[in-house]
């Protein structure tokens, strides 16, 4: 017992074993070698003893369904009866057969690329702002960060009505200054810059991420620059960069997760802006206008539950992980080079 | 400690990304079996079912809580526990999982899903029970109600009240305009539409007709219904390229895009209309002149009142099929019995009652304002039916009147038509022959992935 819980590494020394074990001039007694691999095997069940309770929520919740994803994404099931196997048919299929993947590829790429871009810049930016304020912080910091807090598809319905391109406040406003009037989510062209300003609206979360670090940054190192000449974009790019690029990159691939899974307010824009909202047994399949909103996420949701193809939602969902990790790998490899030294 | 920040972030940011696709990746299942489900109701013998609807308002859960009470009445051993707001996705799954708390008799607003129950065996085949019972289902049902009811020859569920689709019109507009009769033809709705059109600027005060297919119930399957088009031949495979109808349709509602002013200044006007089903809706507000719509909006109307005279008719016809006028699209509500469900002769009792007693489909329709699902419930003393509801009832009897059949992968094919017709009405596809070719052979190859 003491030796499971209380001899450290090194303390069992001749002469003085614990009590219960054999000493050491007993021929059948184990040697140190043996109470060394003992020990180590004790201290490897006892980690593992800890570890369990997530290791069980790691099985049960992350590895039986990527295990059964991979699985079913090469067999013919509906939800209903037995999968059966078939093969690549579902990976053919969806590469090969259905061009709406390679839409919903490139709008989610899209939303990817821009929309995680703007809203990291955006936030950095709004939280740089608030740190200089002198008076009314609190405030903007409140008004920042509020609009995080509603719910994604109330969001989302004001914003189809802000924007609607015949009634919305936004385009009366801007024909009142004789600026061109968008069609915002009717509009192929815009539905994606119309989603990228939702996002940017709710940037709160990145913002307050951005302003506790920006607070973080040693004044001393600030002080340093000056005393060197930095003027205040120099003092950004050798100062402040340096000091919170973790939290860019955390900003980044969390941001790029979350697009990954980009779902909720496509689906609600283009149901609210093509007139479906709440229309109960008609169908709708999601993307609208003209596919423009139609995302992967939202595609395994149709191809699983829509259109009863499990085996090519899995595949879909897949090509979603395989993304996920292969941009969030390669995110933490550059990272090196973006970090600042640890010398 | 940069370095033990980096690995630490390296490995909170694996776990999250992990995390994160996880629930993409969830896709629970179990399979079902038939368990028969002979239970002793017919002995007399005490036996409740559950029974899953998607009724919701105060006025539906009343009337079907109503249509069970009376069943009840007539079958005091069978007790019924009305489960209401159910929506399809519960459905599917509780079909899929069984058990004790899974529903015996299960009804959907959807007829999308019908292909997909009867084929995975999801329903029963009620033709045993039918044919036991000394039911004739040809003869007790509208044709297209049964058609939409089952998939290649398995009549797993029934209808339970339909929909049918006809012209709603606005008198005072027609009168104004100087038109005295609602139009029966595509060339008079088309005449009709453009006097009845008035325009503000560079929009509309008053639309005639909005034909864009997101305009509400202006679907190309509503459209289609007026033409008697198939969707698939007798081999099952697609016949959208090769039926002339679908074609002929998509190039009617084209002209009738452009003629009414283009499809940009009419998706512009469509963003005006307020929800479809409000007081809002573009044809309460005098923003058209006429719609297509369900016989539910008969209702909706009489309780809005409109400051205008309206009145409905049977949706026009194409002019060289003006002898079919008076046909319509339709839908409707369907029910069936889990094959998971241990209680099927007390469930069959229920489902036969609801669906085949015509007094007690008779009470129901009058209650929520839906076209009856039984010809003698149809042609019932008891219905009623005003001179706006009865178009309806007349469209649901006529023999012309089509739906959509069941498939597969649901409403997939439905889906793929119409985003050719979203692509064809904006100008995005400009070669109909080569479109129509493309999702007919896109409709087929996701049938055959389905299978």
């Amino acid at each position: 017992m003491s030796l499971a819980f209380g001899t450290r590494k090194g303390s069992t020394r001749k002469g003085s074993a614990p009590e219960g074990s054999a000493g050491p001039t007993d021929p059948a007694a184990p040697g140190p070698q043996h109470l060394l691999r003992r020990k180590r095997r004790r201290e490897a069940a006892r980690t593992l003893a800890f570890l369990s309770p997530w290791l069980i929520g790691f099985g049960v919740f992350f590895v039986y369904p990527l295990v059964s994803t991979a699985y079913f994404s090469f067999t013919s099931y509906n939800g209903f009866g037995a999968p059966s196997f078939n093969g690549l048919k579902n990976w053919d299929y969806v590469f090969n057969q259905l061009p709406t993947f390679w839409q919903g590829l490139r709008n989610t790429l899209w939303l990817v690329v821009v929309m995680v871009s703007l809203r990291v810049a955006f936030g950095l930016g709004i939280g740089l702002l608030i740190t200089k304020v002198k008076t009314g912080a609190g405030f903007f910091r409140t008004a920042f960060y509020l609009p995080y807090l509603a719910p994604p598809v109330a969001a989302t319905v004001a914003f189809a009505f802000l924007l609607n391109p015949g009634t919305g406040p936004l385009n009366h406003l801007l024909g009142e200054l004789g600026l061109p009037q968008p069609g915002w989510f009717s509009d192929p062209s815009w539905s994606k810059p119309a989603l990228t300003l939702l996002a940017m609206w709710g940037v709160g979360d990145l913002m307050v991420i951005f302003m506790a670090s920006l607070l973080d940054v040693p004044k001393e190192q600030y002080e340093a620059a000056e005393l060197d000449g930095a003027g205040p974009f120099q003092r950004f790019r050798y100062v402040t960069l340096p000091n919170i690029s973790p939290i860019i990159m955390f900003a980044v691939v969390t941001g790029v997760i979350q697009t990954m899974q980009y779902y909720t307010q496509a689906i609600v824009a283009g149901k609210v802006a093509s007139g479906i909202a709440g229309n109960s047994g008609q169908s709708f399949e999601p993307g609208y206008p003209s596919g423009s909103t139609w995302t992967l996420p939202q595609m395994v949701y149709n191809l699983g539950f829509q259109r009863f193809n499990y085996g090519a939602a899995c595949v879909v969902a897949l090509v979603l992980f395989a993304i996920s990790m292969a941009v969030t790998s390669l995110l933490l490899r550059r990272r090196s080079g973006f970090m600042a030294s640890d010398d | 400690m940069l370095a033990t920040t980096s690995r630490r972030g390296r490995r909170t940011i694996a776990a999250l990304a992990g995390s994160a696709v996880l629930a993409l990746l969830s896709t629970a299942c179990t399979g079902s079996n038939d368990t028969g489900g002979n239970d002793d109701s017919a002995a007399g013998k005490d036996v409740t079912i559950t029974f899953w609807h998607g009724w919701s308002q105060d006025n539906e859960v009343k009337a079907i809580n109503d249509s069970v009470a009376a069943f009840e009445k007539t079958h005091p051993n069978i007790h019924v526990k009305a489960v209401s707001n159910v929506a399809d996705d519960k459905v599917n799954q509780a079909l899929r999982a069984g058990g004790d708390d899974a529903p015996d008799v299960v009804s959907s607003f959807s007829t999308n899903n019908v292909g997909m129950f009867c084929s995975t065996k999801a329903f029963i085949d009620l033709k045993p029970q039918l044919q036991k019972s000394g039911i004739d289902p040809a003869k007790t049902f509208p044709a297209a109600m049964l058609n939409y009811t089952q998939f290649k020859g398995n009549q797993c569920s029934l209808p339970l009240l339909g929909d049918a689709y006809g012209l709603y019109y606005n008198k005072k507009a027609f009168a104004a305009a100087g038109i005295a009769n609602p139009p029966k033809t595509f060339s008079e709705f088309a005449a009709d539409a453009k006097l009845l059109t008035v325009a503000d600027g560079d929009g509309y005060k008053q639309l005639g007709f909005m034909p864009l297919y997101h305009g509400y119930e202006s679907t190309t399957e509503h459209f289609l219904g007026q033409y008697g088009a198939t969707y698939f031949g007798e081999d099952g495979k697609s016949n959208l390229a090769s039926d002339p109808t679908v074609a002929a349709m998509l190039n009617w509602q084209k002209g009738l895009v452009d003629q009414l002013g283009g499809y940009a200044k009419l998706e512009k006007f469509r963003s005006t209309f307020g929800e479809e089903f409000s007081a809002k809706n573009p044809f309460h507000t005098g923003q058209v002149a006429m719609a297509i719509d369900g016989e539910w909006r008969t209702a909706a109307l009489a309780e809005n009142k409109p400051d205008f005279d309206w009145a409905t008719a049977p949706f026009p016809v194409p002019d060289d099929q003006a002898d079919t006028w008076g046909r319509g699209y339709q839908t409707g509500t369907i029910v069936g019995i889990a094959s998971t469900s241990k209680k099927q002769a007390a469930s069959w009792e229920f489902v036969k009652y609801l669906t085949t007693d015509t007094d007690a489909v008779v009470n129901f329709a009058n209650a929520i304002h839906n076209v009856p699902s039984t010809v003698d419930a149809l042609n019932s003393p008891k219905l009623a039916a005003d001179p706006n509801f009865k178009t309806f009832i007349d469209i649901a009897k006529n023999a012309h009147s089509g739906t959509t059949p069941p498939a597969v992968n649901g409403s997939g094919y439905i889906t793929t038509l119409q985003n050719l017709g979203y692509d064809y009405e904006s100008g995005k596809q400009s070669d109909l022959a080569a479109g129509l070719a493309a999702t007919a052979k896109q409709i087929d190859t996701d049938i055959a992935q389905a299978k």
